[in-house]
């Protein structure tokens, strides 16, 4: 992922020139293939920005808080599958980063993130400004330097870009002492990275790939479980050869939507606690789970010891400690996942040519019959007051499968996953693990910078807009002109949706006042957007089809939306999957035909 | 829970016993002992750390390590097929009238008075925990007054190294 084909032999060598520690920075960055970063500058960081400042490579988005930054970098780097780079000044700067750096370590994005430090003969005296950022991000990061030597500068950057990018992808810090970067040096890009601890297993084993097709061949409720590191490996087209060849179901998380085409026949949806009945049913009644990629979150098994209790688990990943984390892999597989469903292709055609092929027929007129029963719907509210999914469901077909969507968490974030149909992988980006409201508007701005050609939307609440909208600015100003579906119910509506079904309808602090306050058009506005709004359903269409005519500067919609819609179906947490409920009070009947 | 020592290559890196150390609080295991110290290779140090988890957690633990840049090489030690060491200092109550009966203990022990002073005997002793355990059960009634331990270090027993191949890494691909 990272380019390194971009320099000469020549150029590799070492130049006995003497630079700055700075300079040895912003020369490693681009060595490492980096064409944007995401940052604010500040006391300790300052002497990197000179140098910065002279790059003809490295595009830097001033943005007005470093958690976008790192938001930033993410959605850059779902976007494109390249590093994404934020970088902050010490202290202050340094641990405003650290939410998205747990999110990035949570979702397996590649990112680097570069800080600054006190002079490293401060570090330990409570400098101004110093926080010990490499200990506070050390469990929320794949792994993380403190430099405080000129010299080990350029080593330590391409080590990051190596570490983020290979294996499971994560997100690595380098922290650099100011005066390091002050100190004089001379640059050496390092040219073969040896990190004896270090040697992810990309290769799955044969014997185990064998069984698994064996497995298959075998098996009468089989399904495919994809899961986020599908699109990490970019291994879509491998999977849907895979799913094509042997006829198997697909479900596709939450991490995972866009890997498998919507629109294939054998997608059964998304599973997990707002899945289809049909991706949870398959999962739930399967005889045989083909995890690619994916961690048994408890999300998608409910009720762990009630999770697809009759299932014979294959488990595919490359990192081990996934594999019989959760659950019990009968068959491990560790290995890139590409290569796993490469390799387990062909295991398929020698078992199909040994003449053992699977028979599913039973088991999908099951699986269709659970889908045509429980589609996915919502009902339109009695007030005559707008849909959000009706809001939804028309930004995606309006704006096509080329589109990227990058939203929020909570209930527009399910919506978005449930009612946007994806046909390719890197068009859904959200923040899956950890939650983190305020990713979708910042995410949008990294996207949209590494994907200027495609239309990005923002989906988002008006609870998690308020979070980060101050982007907007870093927006209109760099020309990012993304654009912001705002589904704006007033409400912390995931939080107020668990009040009414759990907490008796008291609505304790999930009320948000946002018809009245803020104006979010005028808001649009304030920071040179275009600010429209749409209160029926009559004006959707129009609204979009504006919002997707204008290029010129980001667009704000403001859609006033229904404040109880809910999302359907839902299996309550801790609950098992055999729970779900298709609408409230209303429990599926599986029928189930062994 | 049963106890496992496993016994861990690490490169001597700035920070390397935090992140061992704050992988295990975050993942919520115990650590028993830890102890770390220096190889015959330079710039390797190696961890002893004794855990009491079930075997299935111990597979979790020994992946997360594994999943730590810094570390090289993890190995869980048999106590039948290892020796495991640990070192105490004991400062025990002795005057004159009961010094002798505490030296007897001492004897009995193989360990070694390292600190006289008129009313009490500093006493070292090496070995494994049942037998540490042991000499402090009975030098208790005569009054410990401080105690120190080490964590405990272990050795595979027989001529392979931890470094030779014919040693299998604990889990290190599921």
């Amino acid at each position: 992922m990272v380019s390194r084909l971009k320099w000469s032999e020549e150029q590799m060598s070492t130049s006995p020139e003497q630079i700055t520690g700075a300079q040895s920075l912003i020369r490693a960055m681009e060595y490492a293939g980096v064409e944007v970063v995401f940052g604010i500058p500040g006391g300790a960081i300052l002497p990197a920005y000179d140098p910065l400042m002279d790059s003809s490579q490295v595009r830097h988005i001033l943005v007005r808080h470093e958690q976008a930054a790192g938001h930033a970098a993410e959605g850059y780097a779902a976007a494109t599958g390249r590093v994404g780079v934020c970088m902050a000044t010490s202290g202050p700067g340094a641990t405003n980063l650290v939410t998205p750096i747990a999110d990035a370590h949570m979702d397996s994005v590649p990112m680097v993130a570069i800080t600054g430090q006190v002079p490293s003969g401060a570090i330990g005296t409570d400098a101004f400004q110093e926080a010990d950022i490499r200990g506070i991000t050390m469990p929320i990061t794949k792994h993380s330097y403190l430099v405080t030597n000129a010299d080990d500068i350029s080593r330590a950057v391409a080590e990051a870009f190596y570490l983020a990018s290979s294996g499971r992808p994560g997100p690595v810090l380098v922290d650099v002492s100011k005066d390091a970067l002050q100190a004089m040096t001379t640059f050496t890009w390092p040219t073969d990275i040896s990190l004896p601890g270090y040697h992810p297993v990309t290769k799955p084993h044969s014997k185990q790939v064998r069984e698994a097709a064996r497995l298959i061949m075998e098996s009468s409720r089989p399904v495919l479980y994809v899961g986020g590191g599908v699109i990490r490996a970019d291994a879509s087209r491998q999977l849907r050869e895979l799913a094509e060849l042997t006829g198997l179901p697909v479900v596709t998380t939450l991490m995972a939507r866009g890997a498998f085409p919507d629109s294939h026949p054998q997608h059964m949806g998304m599973p997990g606690m707002h899945g289809t009945v049909g991706a949870v049913g398959a999962l739930q009644k399967a005889d045989l789970l083909i995890t690619l990629g994916a961690r048994f979150d408890d999300r998608v098994t409910g009720k762990l010891s009630t999770f697809a209790p009759d299932a014979t688990i294959v488990h595919a990943d490359i990192d081990p400690a996934e594999i019989s984390k959760n659950r019990h892999a009968d068959v491990p597989i560790v290995g890139d996942v590409g290569e796993v469903i490469t390799e387990l292709i062909a295991a398929v055609r020698e078992e199909m040519a040994a003449g053992r092929v699977g028979d599913y027929e039973a088991w999908w007129s099951q699986l269709n019959r659970w889908r045509d029963t429980y589609p996915l719907g919502y009902d339109l509210p009695d007030d005559g007051t707008l849909s959000p999914q009706y809001v939804i469901e028309r930004l995606g077909v309006i704006s096509g499968p080329e589109a990227i969507m990058a939203a929020g968490v909570g209930q527009h974030q399910m919506w978005g996953a449930q009612f946007v149909k994806y046909e390719k992988p890197r068009t859904w980006l959200n923040s899956g693990g950890l939650g983190t409201m305020g990713y979708a508007v910042p995410a949008a701005m990294g996207a949209k910078v590494g994907c200027p050609d495609d239309i990005v939307w923002a989906i988002d609440g008006d609870g998690c807009f308020q979070m980060t909208n101050q982007e907007l600015a870093t927006c209109a100003i760099n020309e990012i002109p993304i654009k912001v579906a705002l589904i704006n119910n007033s409400s912390l509506g995931m939080v107020r949706q668990w009040q009414t079904l759990f907490y008796n309808q008291r609505y304790s602090e999930t009320d948000l006042h946002s018809h009245r306050i803020p104006d979010f058009v005028k808001l649009a506005d304030a920071y040179g957007c275009y600010g429209l709004r749409c209160e029926t359903a009559e004006e959707v269409d129009a609204v979009i089809e504006k919002a997707l005519s204008i290029n010129d500067a980001p667009v704000v919609i403001d859609f006033v939306v229904h404040r109880d819609a809910m999302v359907w179906p839902m299996v309550a947490a801790g609950t098992s999957n055999d729970d779900i409920m298709v609408a409230r009070e209303m429990a599926p009947s599986w029928d189930t035909v062994e | 829970m049963t106890r496992h020592t496993l016994s861990v290559l690490v490169e001597d890196k700035p920070g390397v016993l935090a992140r061992v150390a704050s992988l295990f609080s975050r993942r919520g295991f115990n650590i028993e002992s830890l102890a770390v110290g220096p190889t015959e290779i330079p710039d390797v140090s190696r961890m002893t750390i004794v855990v009491s988890v079930e075997r299935l957690l111990l597979e979790q633990v020994t992946k997360q390590l594994n999943k730590l840049i810094n570390v090289l090489k993890i190995v869980e030690l048999d106590e039948s097929t290892s020796v495991q060491r640990a070192l105490a200092l004991v400062k025990v109550r002795a005057d004159a009238e009961s010094r002798s009966s505490v030296l007897e203990i001492v004897q009995l022990f193989r360990a070694k008075v390292v600190d006289v002073a008129t009313d009490a005997v500093t006493i070292e002793v090496t070995g494994d925990e049942p037998k540490i355990e042991a000499l402090l059960r009975l030098l208790e009634p005569y009054g410990i007054k401080e105690l120190v331990e080490s964590g405990v270090i272990a050795l595979g027993r027989g001529s392979r190294g931890i470094n030779d191949r014919s040693l299998r890494p604990a889990d290190r691909t599921a």
